[in-house]
């Protein structure tokens, strides 16, 4: 039966309660605090992406848009309209939601990789949309003046507060959507990945729960994007360019996509290797991607996660 | 099992399938009495296994109507004909292998009892009961079929045998009236033959139609009420085990006729 243990649950929530404790003892990290607040921003993203590539069979490359028009949304909302930040989050959600139906109910309907090629298109619309409705969006220099969020005159105002506040809304997405996969909803969208006709044949709705996956993912991304201007204060086209989706992408494919733990593991080392430790490599860093694409995909075709497996077959041997 | 006349539970009236110029079925017509096991035969690219995509919404006919319990199906989906009580199985086994032998069952429950998007992530008592229920189901349809003892194993790693015993018990889960199979003897030895066909056998008692395409002419006179027999998409005869083991133009269909 495909379980996810409620150990390793535990155990990775006493290492996220308990990092910034760590990192503030150990000077040389201790900017890695600020780091994990982007690793579970990204985390929300590659949970849903995992959901919908590695259970659903299907392809987005068009994600950075929707975690830009949460961006988006809740930056114009609140600087513009002065609204409250955390209903700006949530319209972010629904506008994302209904935009995500828009997208993929027709391409979805098909059978083969049409999803990939209209969020594809997608993606690239809305990234020109970011940089040209500068009466809107600040044009290709961003927005500046988010607000940052607080509950009931609590302000996550540090990177602490803020840290626990990001990896509250990861935990509750890895959760959702490990009990998802764990229910008939997530039977039924392994069925697609290893067979449509017999799963369409077992009575299972198979362009309804695809949709449902992407429409699931997008606002994942979307409120992964509003946290991340309330952190940031600041954003600019910059951050929701095609490369943006494709990275996406090699976090779930280097962690493992048939694994939601995969998503988690991907998300973390791509935001340590580009934020930190692929500094050295500069403007080359993008082969290094590459290379890690190429080596995953043919010596650990289930990621990281599944590099275990693969040990323990050579000592069966 | 005594079903003269008794209602027709399908209904294939001048059903035309047409992939570009080929004609994969031509003016096909037949019906089923419900609870009888109906087996349906020709030799290879006669069409058997397209009706069978047709029946069960994989394809739509070109022309034509198929009336499942007296309503018209040809235009529905897949998983909507599966939900009006029409279950399959596949030529070549479509099991999902990475899946255990109870979770392939529990997916054929998917037909009648499934949890909804939010209940199932926030895990909600009811749908908590549900997958209990569907556990539940899913075992007794597992000892019915004789694999419960298995019921941890990957789909994948049984034997052919048993993939094509699993692939029947996944469609029984669906609770239907009306089940296709598609070559359930295909690659069996005799023992594993002997065993799917008391299945059927099994199956059919329940009150459960039957529809099957076979090549193992042993089983399908040993176990079949009807007989109707294809050749280029068309129908050629129609009638008892004893009557087509007689008629000359199915002799002439699968031996060449030199007449």
């Amino acid at each position: 039966m495909l379980r996810i243990g409620k150990i390793p649950i535990a155990a990775f929530s006493l290492f996220i309660i308990a990092f910034p404790w760590i990192a503030h003892n150990i000077p040389p990290i201790e900017n890695y605090i600020d780091l994990m607040i982007f690793a579970g921003i990204y985390c929300l993203m590659t949970i849903g992406l995992s959901l919908l590539m590695g259970y659903a069979g299907q392809i987005s490359i068009g994600h950075a848009a929707f975690y830009g028009i949460g961006a988006y949304t809740s930056a114009i909302l609140t600087v513009h309209y002065g609204l409250n930040p955390w209903l700006c989050m949530f319209f972010g959600m629904i506008m994302s939601a209904i935009i995500a139906v828009l997208v993929g109910a027709p391409s979805l309907k098909l059978r083969g990789h049409y999803l990939a090629m209209a969020t594809l298109a997608f993606g690239i619309i809305v990234y020109i949309i970011f940089n040209e409705e500068a009466s809107w969006t600040g044009g290709p220099d961003g927005m500046t003046g988010i607000p940052g969020l607080n509950l009931f005159g609590f302000a996550f105002d540090s990177v602490e507060k803020y840290y626990y506040l990001v990896w509250i809304f990861v935990f509750a997405a890895f959760i959702f959507t490990a009990n998802l996969i764990q229910s008939s909803t997530g039977r039924a969208l392994r069925a697609i990945h290893v067979s449509e006709p017999a799963a369409g044949a077992m009575g299972v709705d198979i362009s309804a729960h695809k949709l449902l996956v992407f429409v699931y993912s997008a606002v994942l991304a979307s409120l992964a994007g509003s946290l991340y201007a309330h952190y940031l204060n600041f954003i600019n086209p910059a951050t929701f360019d095609l490369f943006f989706s494709i990275k996406l992408l090699i976090m779930i494919a280097l962690g493992g996509m048939y694994n939601i733990w995969g998503a988690i593991i991907g998300a973390g080392l791509i935001t340590f290797l580009s934020y930190e430790w692929l500094h050295y490599f500069e403007e080359f860093e993008v082969i290094v991607y590459g290379a890690i694409l190429l080596l995953v995909t043919i010596f650990l075709p289930n990621g990281l996660v599944g590099a275990p497996e693969i040990v323990k077959s050579w000592f069966r041997k | 099992m005594n079903f003269v006349g008794e209602e027709n539970i399908l209904e294939v009236s001048r059903v035309v399938m047409a992939f570009g110029g080929l004609m994969a079925l031509s003016h096909l017509s037949f019906k089923v009495k419900r609870g009888m096991i109906k087996a349906v035969i020709g030799p290879n690219g006669a069409g058997k296994t397209t009706l069978f995509n047709i029946i069960t919404g994989s394809f739509h006919p070109t022309e034509g109507s198929i009336i499942f319990k007296g309503l018209p199906l040809e235009h529905l989906k897949a998983h909507k004909i599966a939900r009006r009580g029409i279950s399959r199985t596949f030529q070549t086994v479509e099991l999902f292998g990475n899946m255990t032998v109870l979770e392939n069952v529990m997916l054929g429950c998917h037909t009648r009892v499934r949890t909804s998007f939010l209940a199932s992530g926030f895990r909600l008592p009811i749908a908590r009961q549900k997958e209990i229920q569907i556990q539940e189901k899913a075992m007794k349809i597992l000892k019915f079929i004789g694999l419960a003892d298995k019921f941890e194993d990957p789909a994948g790693s049984l034997p052919l045998g048993e993939q094509k015993i699993l692939e029947i018990g996944r469609a029984l889960a669906s609770d239907p009236e009306l089940i296709c199979l598609d070559e359930p003897a295909a690659g069996l030895n005799e023992t594993e033959t002997y065993v799917a066909s008391s299945l059927i056998r099994a199956i059919n008692a329940k009150g459960i139609t039957i529809l099957l395409v076979e090549h193992d002419m042993k089983v399908i006179m040993n176990i079949s009420d009807e007989i109707v027999v294809l050749n280029y998409g068309q129908k050629i005869a129609e009638g008892s085990p004893r009557e087509i083991q007689n008629d000359a133009r199915v002799i002439e269909a699968y031996l060449g006729g030199g007449t």
